[in-house]
């Protein structure tokens, strides 16, 4: 990992819009008065939302929200990797996970498909709808290879399916997250091969027991 | 007190102390680079390492472990020194090793601790890390690869000085120590992020590569630039003087000092004033000693005693002054005043406490409510406004402000600008908490009391506050006068203000005297003296200099011994590091000297008789290095009935870094009034 600094190109200005100053100021709430500063990883991944990235202005208005220095929030947006610094792409923030699981299975491929299509990574692409990078491992390694696109998880990748959907979303629709070889969740490939039968686990091979000095309303239930 | 044992050896502590506070007094040596006395507890460097019993069987940082009852603390084990020769190669790691070049070299904790508690050589063969240099502000050169990231800076920026502008970006390898965009760091402290830096990530950059410390000469004296007289070591090599650093003192200056204490030394090189001058046909030309002192003796014995006037400067020692009043008493000349703004305090005969800082520096951190009047204190006394914040950050302090609103790096109330607020005081919320307040606290800036109206000004505030409070009680004296220059309170000690009728320094400046003489006033509007005869006794080619007809050149404070009382009434003595420039003397023989040519030859030959003089007139000088304790005065003495006018309460510093002549002679003041004024008058507007 390297050094972590501000886009050298930055907006003019920021403004929180309504609806991500409503969602901040709950959060601001959750804490007492003298600790709005608590509030400042949420108050930060909303404007990630709202943006697509972190910005300075961006930076001096959460600090002037929460009324702390500018210096603490730009060291709180420095020190988290899911804070994006520069402009990513307005079509997508393709995140390839390059963990050991998922390059066993095939990641590498997988990132020279992002490679191909949209360019070198950590760089938005010509036309501004794409930015890709390697992360670390996203925990979804029953489901190698993964990439984290935008909010959601695609998992069991191939450069085909890669492909396709960084073309789907060129052409501004909107895939489909989840496995893409067909199973569901992180069930085995061929469906499940344990707990085939219900009553192992919806309760009903259980005997009813009896609290003692429970309420007899619940005891009931 | 509970009790541990270091090293085998038993130690009383007071409950609460770290475990290495606990070796400490054991007299046991704990290596550290993060942990410092007068900042948080870090715990990042890892160089404390002990072993403790009972505990986890590995080594404890001592730094944030407190010391308990029957702990047993080793510091010289096999597993402690394993562990500081590990964390220690671990730190150089990323190090850069270019100690030859670097100016911390022969200074340095890493590279002292290297050698005492290091292995002898890396184990480490891959490439080390480089980190992008920064820029933190005219007073601090980095050299950022050579950062350990014991964040001391950070803390000292955030806590001591109040400007939260230092931070650590990123993580991990990619850790790096810098200010907000690389904005410069608005402190007027900033230098002793220099002092605190373990290694020479931070060094001072006025000085940069001037100097190695093992070829200079350390010399502890006093300093001069604001009125609190700080303790600091001033070192030379030869003639140059190259340095001030802060020394040790906690009823003072704690460890810190300002920065224009600090960088405007350089001054003491420049526009300096070496050999006597006379103006002839309107212009200063080169003249001996004799010939300089008759043409001031022929004058003064010309001009009639009532049209002489003599004003006194910020930096003179007291045995000058001493030497000056008695000189000009002996001629008859009541003229004279010290009090180069015009301020209405230490009037002839008026009780010491009336114009002391009678809380004392430290006994700020006692009072519970604080109310300043007219000043900046970051300007006017920055040490001092470090202390009301460090009594903030413990709490229960109650600030207020009259007067101009200024950033003073800890929230007050603002009760208004004006004089009209001073009515309504008793009045508002913060005055009846004031009332109530067990050890309440009032400053009072010197810039209001220049003013035209400032007695009737001190007149009001004894009134409206100090009669509404306990301020001034007989185990309390809350009433305290920020003064701004070091010569004040000694130049009032000796009574170096005008006689019965005598002109003050506002009349003075005004004109139509036959001969003015300067010693070293050059705060002062000397536009109207152009028709006097200006003698000009002081160090530096400044404002004085240029309108002077004679110039006689004097000893700065780093080329004299001399006597300086500071705002509290302390008197305190500074040592010569070097000798004077060229032909100049020392001001007190200057005057025994003109003495000699006058007829009224001045009872003493030396030095020590002038000060055996000065202390059998004054007693207070006798007592060296004592904070007089706070008598009860009367305040209903404090200043004059009279009418009070409108207009904002504001200190009267235009630029804290150019408020003295050494200052406004040098460049790195003139570097740190560039970058950080300009922002001020931005904002203003």
């Amino acid at each position: 990992m390297s050094v972590r600094r501000l886009s050298a190109v930055q907006p003019e200005s920021f403004a929180f819009k309504p609806e991500t100053l409503e969602k901040v100021n709950w959060w601001i709430k959750k804490y007492p008065e003298s600790r709005r500063q608590s509030a400042v990883i949420p108050a930060l991944w909303l404007v990630q939302k709202q943006e697509g990235w972190v910005s300075e202005p961006a930076i001096t208005a959460v600090a002037k929200l929460l009324n702390m220095p500018q210096i603490r929030v730009y060291e709180v947006a420095t020190f988290y990797t899911m804070f994006m610094l520069e402009p990513v792409g307005s079509a997508a923030l393709i995140q390839v996970c390059g963990t050991t699981p998922c390059q066993l299975r095939g990641s590498e491929a997988l990132m020279k498909v992002c490679k191909d299509k949209i360019g070198p990574k950590d760089t938005l692409s010509a036309d501004g709808k794409f930015y890709w990078q390697e992360v670390e491992c996203l925990g979804a390694c029953t489901n190698a290879p993964m990439a984290m696109i935008n909010d959601y998880y695609y998992e069991d990748l191939t450069p085909e399916n890669l492909t396709q959907i960084i073309d789907d979303f060129a052409a501004g629709k909107e895939p489909k997250p989840g496995p893409y070889n067909g199973r569901h969740t992180s069930e085995p490939l061929g469906g499940a091969t344990s707990l085939l039968e219900a009553s192992l686990y919806d309760g009903s091979a259980a005997k009813p027991v009896k609290i003692p000095n429970a309420p007899e309303a619940e005891v009931k239930a | 007190m509970p009790i541990a044992k270091v090293n085998g050896v038993e130690v009383e502590f007071d409950p609460g102390m770290t475990v290495l506070q606990v070796a400490e007094l054991a007299g046991e040596e704990i290596p550290r680079f993060c942990y410092h006395e007068r900042l948080s507890i870090a715990g990042n460097c890892r160089m404390c390492l002990v072993e403790v019993k009972p505990g986890p069987p590995k080594p404890q940082a001592s730094c944030a472990l407190p010391a308990a009852e029957g702990q047993e603390i080793f510091t010289n084990t096999p597993m402690v020194k394993k562990a500081r020769e590990g964390v220690m190669e671990f730190l150089l790691i990323n190090h850069p090793l270019d100690c030859p070049i670097c100016d911390q070299g022969g200074e340095c904790d890493l590279q002292d601790q290297a050698m005492a508690y290091g292995r002898d050589g890396s184990r480490y063969s891959e490439n080390k890390r480089a980190v992008e240099e920064k820029y933190l502000g005219p007073t601090i050169k980095t050299y950022m690869t050579r950062c350990i990231q014991c964040t001391r800076c950070v803390r000292f920026s955030t806590e001591v000085a109040g400007v939260t502008e230092m931070g650590m970006i990123s993580r991990g390898e990619g850790a790096e120590i810098t200010s907000y965009l690389e904005q410069a760091v608005s402190s007027e402290l900033s230098g002793n992020l220099n002092d605190l830096c373990p290694v020479g990530a931070l060094t001072h950059k006025p000085w940069s590569f001037n100097y190695r410390p093992w070829e200079l000469t350390k010399t502890e004296t006093i300093d001069v630039h604001d009125a609190l007289g700080a303790h600091i070591r001033v070192d030379n090599r030869g003639a140059a003087v190259l340095r001030a650093l802060p020394r040790l003192k906690e009823e003072i200056n704690e460890e810190w000092i300002t920065d224009k204490s600090r960088y405007a030394v350089d001054g003491l090189a420049r526009q300096r004033l070496d050999r006597p001058y006379v103006r002839k046909n309107g212009q200063l030309t080169p003249v001996s000693w004799d010939e300089a002192l008759d043409t001031v003796a022929a004058k003064l014995t010309a001009a009639p005693a009532d049209k002489v006037g003599v004003i006194a400067g910020d930096l003179q020692d007291a045995e000058s002054l001493k030497a000056a009043k008695d000189l000009f008493t002996s001629l008859g000349i009541i003229n004279i005043d010290s009090r180069q703004y015009g301020e209405a305090f230490g009037a002839a005969g008026s009780q010491r406490e009336t114009y002391l800082f009678n809380t004392g520096i430290a006994g700020i951190e006692q009072a519970d409510a604080i109310l300043l009047i007219g000043t900046n204190l970051r300007h006017e006394a920055a040490l001092i406004n470090a202390r009301i914040r460090k009594t903030w950050l413990k709490g229960a302090v109650d600030i207020a402000v009259i007067g101009e609103a200024y950033d003073l790096t800890y929230e007050y109330e603002h009760l208004g600008t004006d004089a009209k607020t001073l009515k309504s005081f008793k009045k508002s919320d913060f005055g009846k908490r004031f009332a109530q307040a067990k050890n309440p606290v009032v400053l009072v800036g010197s810039g209001p009391l220049s003013r035209e109206d400032g007695a009737a000004l001190l007149n009001l505030i004894s009134a409206e506050v100090l009669a509404t409070a306990n301020v001034v009680r007989d185990d309390w004296n809350g009433f305290n006068i920020v003064h701004q220059a070091a010569a004040r309170v000694g130049a009032l000690d000796l009574g170096f203000v005008p006689g019965e009728g005598g002109l003050n320094t506002r009349a003075i400046v005004n004109g139509g005297l036959e001969v003015v003489v300067l010693i070293g006033a050059d705060e002062i509007d000397t536009t109207k003296l152009k028709d006097s005869f200006v003698v000009y006794v002081g160090t530096h080619g400044d404002a004085g200099a240029s309108v002077a007809d004679v110039i006689l050149p004097g000893a700065a404070y780093t080329e004299k011994t001399g006597i300086y009382v500071n705002l509290e009434g302390r008197v305190q003595i500074a040592e010569r590091v070097v000798f004077p420039k060229g032909e100049a003397k020392e001001d007190w023989s200057i005057f025994r000297a003109l003495s000699a040519r006058l007829g009224k030859t001045l009872p003493y030959d030396s030095l020590s008789d002038l000060r055996q003089a000065l202390i059998t007139d004054h007693p207070t000088f006798g007592r060296v290095d004592v904070k007089p304790s706070t008598k009860v005065f009367d305040i209903k003495a404090l200043g004059a009935k009279g009418d009070v006018a409108e207009g904002v309460l504001a200190s009267n510093i235009g630029d804290f870094y150019l408020t003295n002549p050494i200052a406004r002679a040098s460049t790195a003041m003139a570097e740190c009034s560039g970058v950080r004024a300009a922002p001020l008058i931005q904002a203003a507007e």
